[in-house]
């Protein structure tokens, strides 16, 4: 694999003294999504404005395809789509011409048909001639994406492109972006939304305070960070856990109606076996056993609180 | 050089005077009556002739400045201030362009739209009073200065215009006195002799006599004085901006 994003030692500091990246180090490969996870004012954003040129960084080094964002900034923003957070766009200027606008912008030659492509892939052909004031926030953020295809870069940041939109939008965005991953385009993405990050994301990272907390594979992540959980099911309620039972560390639902055991993915023995002996030995018979995982979102908010996972 | 991104901004830029064509073609159409109305009428009536030259013909260098001038500040300003209100500028500063660029695409089409609006005031006025331009050239140059200094001056409020209030701040109180008390209405000769040496401190003179002189021959100061003032200014604006850029002044923090 290629390093296609390097960021060394990333530090943006605020006449004010507040740091809001605090040497952030990523690589980031070519063709992969990695999902940056983080609460308002971890820094996401901070990171991306930083890679793209829109904040000056106080230190540190961002290469895009091998080029510095500084030295070489044309040749590596050429690369660089950008999908901002906040919808921006002339109110009064047309779809077509805005699109049009942001390919010239990054110095490619007109092309009418690719722009078709992207529209029509976006489901804003029909509302090409419409100005944008005249478009729903669901079709201005599809302008946000259009204008960031448009100049063809090869790594795309979205900056919590599904934020506030429909169901629908999400599950078109999720396609496009796979889409995008089969062309060999990196994309970066930051969200609020756990499920997309544990949908689409190939390496999570999750940020605080100006901090890179972590960047790992999400299905090791998952297995490394994950508590598995294991739901027996009893026939018959009961009130209180056997003492035999008591070894296992167990919790009672609700109801009384199952029993709940947590255990490590990653330890050589998960105690199951033992545990359904003794339920069976306590004389509680089974009517169902059922396992769960803990979520991404379980993780992000374990880690973001420092309490183990 | 980025051309296509300079082509790209001008005509979006352009975009969106043509979208509003009519009002910039009649806006300056009847404004230029109505001066030639008031003043040219009115107190052009009292005032027969300036230094061999009608009252009405006159003063038209001076209406078409007016105009010029404050067109090429408004169109620079919010030009780049809009961007910045509605967050669109983010596209801007991350795209491979440099501070030449964006200010060749913003101050060439502000520029283009106040030299369109000095034509059309120029052909207006030949409607009423007899025009004569005896440096064509230099009359053309003179505009042209003046269209793309003043759209620098624009887009550097632009850039430092934190509201709208901000925006007409300088054209309404340092640009419209300057323009009303640099001869736009009368000759630079008819004042007292203290206020001739005060009026010199003020660099719009330098620039309605220039151009004046393309029209008539006639100049409050030497020609060569107006040529070297709109020349500093205009270096002086690009200066400000490079540093603008450099510095990411009220633009990137």
């Amino acid at each position: 694999m290629t390093t296609i994003l390097s960021i060394k030692n990333l530090r943006k500091s605020y006449a004010d003294g507040f740091e809001a990246l605090k040497g952030v180090s990523l690589d980031i490969e070519q063709g992969e999504i990695l999902a940056l996870l983080g609460p308002n004012g971890a820094g996401k954003t901070t990171l991306i404005s930083t890679v793209c040129g829109i904040t000056t960084p106080t230190s540190g080094t961002v290469t895009v395809g091998g080029h510095d964002i500084q030295a070489e900034f044309r040749a590596a923003r050429r690369l660089i789509g950008l999908v901002p957070q906040e919808i921006a766009l002339e109110p009064f200027e047309k779809v077509w011409n805005t699109v049009r606008l942001s390919r010239g912008l990054f110095g490619h030659r007109r092309n009418d048909a690719l722009i078709e492509e992207i529209l029509r892939k976006l489901s804003l052909w029909d509302k090409r001639k419409n100005a944008i004031k005249e478009l729903s926030g669901g079709m201005k953020r599809r302008v946000l994406i259009a204008k960031a295809l448009a100049h063809e870069p090869r790594v795309l940041f979205l900056d919590e492109p599904t934020a506030g939109v429909d169901v629908e939008l999400r599950k078109d965005m999720w396609e496009i972006v796979a889409e995008l991953k089969q062309a060999g385009v990196t994309i970066i993405l930051t969200t609020h939304y756990i499920e997309e990050a544990e949908a689409i994301a190939d390496r999570v990272g999750v940020i605080d305070k100006g901090e890179l907390l972590l960047v790992q594979d999400k299905d090791t992540l998952m297995a490394q960070m994950g508590k598995k959980q294991i739901e027996v099911m009893l026939t018959e309620p009961i009130a209180t856990i056997p003492d035999t039972l008591a070894a296992h560390n167990l919790a009672l639902n609700g109801n009384g109606d199952a029993l709940v055991y947590t255990y490590d993915t990653n330890a050589d023995r998960t105690g199951i076996t033992t545990l359904l002996n003794d339920v069976a030995q306590a004389g509680l018979v089974l009517r169902d056993v059922q396992t769960r995982q803990s979520s991404l979102e379980e993780i992000f908010v374990n880690l973001v609180s420092g309490e183990p996972a | 050089m980025n051309w296509s991104a300079i082509a790209a901004i001008y005509r979006f830029e352009m975009a969106r005077f043509f979208r509003t064509l009519a009002q910039s073609f009649f806006s300056p159409v009847l404004s230029t009556s109505l001066y030639f109305v008031v003043f040219g009428t009115a107190i052009g009536s009292r005032i027969q002739e300036v230094e061999g030259v009608s009252y009405g013909a006159f003063i038209v260098p001076g209406l078409i400045m007016l105009s010029v001038v404050m067109l090429a500040i408004s169109n620079a300003s919010f030009g780049i201030y809009f961007p910045k209100f509605l967050g669109t500028i983010y596209e801007l500063l991350s795209a491979p362009v440099n501070f030449i660029e964006i200010v060749i695409g913003y101050v060439g089409a502000a520029a283009t739209k106040a030299l369109f609006v000095g034509f059309v005031i120029l052909i207006t006025a030949s409607f009423f009073v007899d025009l004569q331009i005896e440096h064509p050239v230099a009359m053309v140059a003179f505009l042209v200065l003046t269209c793309l200094s003043f759209s620098l001056l624009g887009f550097i409020i632009g850039i430092w215009a934190s509201n709208f209030e901000q925006m007409s701040l300088v054209p309404q109180l340092v640009v419209t006195p300057l323009i009303f008390l640099g001869g736009t209405f009368y000759s630079i000769s008819m004042l007292p002799p203290v206020w001739q040496t005060i009026t010199l401190f003020n660099p719009v003179v330098y620039l309605i006599s220039g151009f004046r002189w393309s029209f008539y021959g006639l100049a409050d100061v030497p020609i060569g004085y107006s040529l070297l003032a709109i020349v500093v200014f205009t270096g002086a604006c690009l200066g400000f901006i490079w540093w603008i850029f450099k510095t990411g002044w009220r633009i990137r923090s």
